[in-house]
């Protein structure tokens, strides 16, 4: 039962002669949470980005729903179901936060308005303040914003970002029920988050990146448990 | 009072083409960040395409409302695959590299645009036809409006609403203006930006080919560095308004032609040049970002 809906192989990525991403491996079954931790610098968003086909990998594969990716470019992938909300947000400032959404669904003929509904049941802020533009929106707010228009397209597969980066405690509660309420709804989830419990709590499986290389892989249990995770990335003294 | 009006008058022709050219500028500058210096050249690149075509395949002496309205439209296509092909040719190479190479690029592919049209039509004044348009004038208490005047003021501002809202009410226009913030989101949403781009170009390209038109049709000479001075003329005017910026354009362009024409009335035409400077200068020390600045809401 355990379809991979991405698979990433041996994948390699170069900022000129940096080598940032040192040949990775990693899957997402269709209809699990898989989270990706690491510090500062360990290549993570470098990763989303080659997935997402921003970046050019210089070797290896990436397969998603079955189909060879990796030299698909990026405005393409979106239609075949994977969606990336990048880090930082990156809402479009001076559109409105419905046109924002709107955008969003760009690659489908014409937008959902269940989707867009639903949009604004799981996170009803965003309808309060929908002819509003998303530049004069608050961090969480933006955070909210860019959540909800990378799921207009209805992808199968949703990639997050660094979601709660920089959002106060109670925000980031509000960001992370979204994302379960999303997965719940049956969409895949890729999670980078440096709010490491948090995202295990959430994920079903995760890996852990360091300086380009994938360093551990497990079930989100033995993660958690696990005392060198522990003690780089939960705060747990010995 | 009769001078105010009839230069007002003019100065709303002169105006409305200034800004039909300068919305070339701020809509490439709105998405690329380049200046396409190229865009004058190919403004007097349309007035001589159109020119041959109207004399070519109609001949001098016929003239109706199709043969106006194939001019213009075979010319608006002409020229946008001219601007297609200078964006592929000139700017996609340098999409990625620093500023100032595309800018050096605009500024050869200008030169080469310039030159193509001096040895294809040489380097003499050619003359448009007088009888494009009927020649019928309306004087109202000594101010004088020509039926060419109202063919430009009423064409322009057409085409001005349509664009307004081409880029505010549709997802297509929603969609450009969404790569002029961030190209790298856009693609996220699936936007293909180099599509986006296309479509820049040939909405610029075609504005600045019915200016062209209307600059041979309205002041009958036309040289092949003329591109130079329109352009030179509308750039300044998308600054004024504040570059990037849609409305900014169209307000910065009838803004200049309405102040060119009142220094040519009160002071000298010789003046009106100089004097298109100092109101840019005086709108940079007062307003950097043009008079309607770039729309900012980024919250910090």
């Amino acid at each position: 039962m355990s379809e991979k809906l991405l698979e990433v192989k041996n994948l390699h990525v170069s900022y000129g002669a940096i080598k940032a991403i040192k040949g990775i491996d990693l899957y997402v079954n269709k209809g699990e949470v898989v989270t990706i931790l690491g510090a500062n610098g360990a290549g993570k968003t470098t990763t989303l980005r080659t997935i997402s086909g921003l970046l050019k990998s210089s070797e290896g594969s990436i397969t998603f729903d079955g189909k060879e990716i990796t030299q698909v470019p990026a405005h393409d992938i979106v239609s075949l179901g994977m969606s990336h909300s990048p880090e930082g947000r990156r809402v479009f400032g001076t559109l409105s936060v419905e046109e924002n959404l709107l955008m969003g669904a760009y690659t489908l003929k014409k937008h959902d308005k269940e989707t867009l509904n639903w949009i604004y049941k799981i996170l009803p802020r965003l309808q309060e303040r929908k002819m509003q533009l998303a530049g004069t929106l608050s961090g969480g707010e933006q955070q909210m914003l860019a959540i909800g228009r990378a799921i207009m397209s209805k992808p199968k597969l949703l990639i997050l970002d660094e979601p709660s980066l920089g959002l106060a405690p109670v925000l980031v509660k509000v960001i992370f029920k979204a994302i379960r309420d999303i997965s719940e709804s049956g969409v895949t989830v890729l999670l980078v988050e440096q709010n490491a419990k948090a995202a295990l709590k959430l994920a079903n499986r995760g890996y852990v990146l360091e300086l380009g290389k994938i360093t551990h892989e497990g079930s989100s249990e033995e993660l958690l448990n696990s005392e060198t995770i522990q003690e780089a990335y939960l705060g747990k003294k010995k | 009072m009769d001078i105010f009006l009839q230069q007002l008058v003019n100065g709303l022709t002169i105006g409305s083409l200034y800004a039909l050219v300068a919305l070339g500028y701020t809509m490439v500058y709105g998405v690329m960040k380049l200046i396409n210096f190229a865009h004058g050249d190919l403004v007097a690149l349309s007035a001589f395409v159109g020119l041959t075509i109207y004399t070519q395949v109609f001949g001098e002496g016929i003239t109706s409302l199709i043969a106006v309205i194939t001019v213009f439209m075979f010319t608006a296509a002409v020229i946008a695959v001219v601007g297609v092909l200078l964006e592929r040719l000139a700017y996609r190479p340098l999409r990625t590299a620093p500023r100032l190479s595309a800018v050096v690029s605009a500024l050869g592919a200008g030169l080469v645009i310039q030159n193509a049209i001096m040895l294809i039509w040489g380097p003499n004044m050619m003359i448009f036809p007088s009888n494009l348009f009927p020649s019928t004038i309306w004087n109202f208490n000594g101010i004088v409006i020509t039926f060419t005047q109202l063919m430009i003021l009423g064409l322009s501002s057409v085409l001005m609403v349509g664009l307004y809202f081409f880029i505010n009410r549709t997802k297509m226009g929603t969609a450009i203006r969404a790569t002029a913030i961030d190209q790298d989101a856009a693609k996220l949403m699936g936007i293909n930006v180099n599509k986006i781009i296309m479509i820049i170009f040939i909405i610029g390209s075609s504005l600045g080919a019915v200016a062209g038109l209307f600059i041979g049709i309205y002041y009958r000479g036309v040289t092949f560095d003329m591109g130079w001075m329109y352009g030179l003329n509308a750039f300044v005017a998308a600054i004024i308004g504040g570059i990037g910026n849609i409305p900014g354009a169209m307000f910065g362009g009838l803004m200049l032609g309405l102040f060119n024409a009142l220094i040519s009335g009160y002071i000298s035409s010789s003046w009106a040049e100089t004097f298109t400077f100092v109101l840019l200068i005086v709108v940079l020390i007062f307003r950097p970002t043009g008079i309607l600045g770039e729309k900012v809401a980024e919250k910090v």
